[in-house]
């Protein structure tokens, strides 16, 4: 090879030819940009994920139901934990980035800002909020980056898990009395509607993703995932034996899928705004756990320093 | 909200005027990178990465992060500070000694098809 390729052409050609973008490599200032916020703010949903679920963890109504529930909880903080990995590849650093979660400058996935009211919540949580994280998560699989798909692929695998104990769980809940019938519609009532706004605005309001497009950071517009999630998700509605609330969900012969109504984007850039349920409560909890943890990081430095110089 | 995507797996989150250059904050344990061999027979493989106080609770956090389901059965870690490594930018001058010796690799010898077992 004699010619010099710049280093923005030979970025180019690697996605060109859908190879993978390393950390290492050159990258433009806007890719590296994109990639760390969307990593990062990836990563903070996982970790304050944790909240809404936790909240059953002492009070789940079984053993074998606790034993679940605590590795599904693990589990996020582990998912949050390979993100922070993945983003410190770009050069960011997972304290600054802690720091920046706890100051409201970086944003989470506003679908946690919602509480969990009964244990059905949590059935639901895994299969309507982890099913469509599953529907955006698998394109991610073939993300440019690849520190970013590698943890994709890790994440995937296991959110088969946690979308599969939230069925089960909420099919063991429509075997039992009226009243826990009840409580499972209510909760499908409640998040339906939040779990299809985690797919983001209409296209036509979506500039930004023909970049992404483009970058190969994105695979799917927002539309084509939201359809597929709604496509995916009507049978086992059915199997389960519940309804989601839109009366215009019906099947559309001539389209192949399910057509549905017009979801309320106002309440949506509410919540972000920060006026959901449980912002800010969301961000106390963190802040408060990240501080009341400092010591015990001070003190395995002190401890580490003091064995190194005997 | 022309500034949201779904990008981020867990939903849409806005991207514009959200901070991306690093901050201040420094972080207090080091880096290491950790390396899992999946079973017998394989090598160790690099899975990511953690921070940690010491050696020992490296080891333990690689545990707890990167095998929660049996994905391994010896884990190395290193602090990523003590790793030398080639920059996949440098490619063509580093890599370039083994780029041009097509001799190493067997499909370069032309051996007739009726000779068996080669």
């Amino acid at each position: 090879m004699t010619a010099t390729v710049s280093l923005e052409e030979h970025f180019e050609h690697t996605i060109e030819r859908d190879q993978r973008i390393e950390p290492r490599d050159w990258v433009p200032e806007g890719y590296r940009k994109t990639m760390i916020r969307q990593i990062a703010q990836h990563a903070h949903s996982e970790i304050i994920g944790m909240q809404p679920e936790g909240n059953w963890i002492t009070r789940a109504p079984s053993l074998r139901r606790k034993a679940i529930l605590l590795a599904k909880v693990q589990d996020e903080a582990g998912h949050g934990l390979y993100l922070y990995s993945a983003a410190a590849t770009l050069g960011a650093d997972r304290a600054d980035l802690t720091d920046k979660l706890i100051t409201g400058r970086q944003k989470y996935s506003s679908i946690f800002n919602y509480p969990t009211l009964t244990f059905a919540d949590v059935g639901v949580i895994g299969w309507l909020v982890d099913g469509a994280a599953i529907c955006n998560q698998v394109p991610l699989c073939r993300s440019s980056y690849g520190p970013y798909a590698r943890a994709m692929i890790r994440i995937c695998k296991e959110e088969s898990f946690h979308q599969r104990q939230g069925y089960e769980l909420l099919m063991t809940m429509m075997k039992g009395t009226e009243q826990q019938r009840e409580m499972v519609q209510e909760a499908v009532n409640r998040w339906w509607w939040p779990s299809l706004m985690m797919f983001g605005p209409p296209d036509a309001d979506s500039p930004n993703t023909a970049q992404s497009m483009a970058w190969k950071i994105k695979r799917h517009t927002n539309d084509e995932l939201r359809q597929r999630f709604v496509d995916m998700s009507v049978p086992q509605a059915s199997a389960l034996g519940v309804t989601f609330p839109d009366p215009e969900l019906k099947w559309n012969a001539e389209r192949g899928h399910y057509d549905f109504g017009a979801v309320d984007w106002d309440e949506f850039k509410n919540v972000l705004k920060g006026n959901g349920p449980c912002n800010a409560s969301r961000i106390a909890h963190r802040r408060r756990a990240h501080e009341d943890g400092a010591w015990v990081r001070e003190a395995a430095v002190a401890h580490a320093a003091k064995k190194e110089h005997k | 909200m022309s500034e949201l995507t779904s990008e981020g797996g867990h939903g849409a989150v806005p991207l514009e005027g959200v901070p991306a250059a690093p901050g201040t904050v420094k972080h207090d344990w080091p880096l290491y990178e950790v390396f899992v061999r999946g079973k017998r027979g394989l090598n160790h493989v690099h899975v990511g990465s953690l921070h940690a106080a010491d050696d020992q609770m490296a080891l333990h956090h690689a545990r707890d992060l990167y095998t929660r389901r049996n994905e391994g059965v010896s884990i190395w870690v290193v602090r990523a500070a003590d790793i030398t490594a080639s920059s996949p930018d440098e490619k063509d001058p580093f890599f370039a000694p083994s780029g041009d010796k097509v001799y190493r690799h067997p499909t370069f010898y032309d051996i007739p098809e009726d000779v068996p077992h080669i």
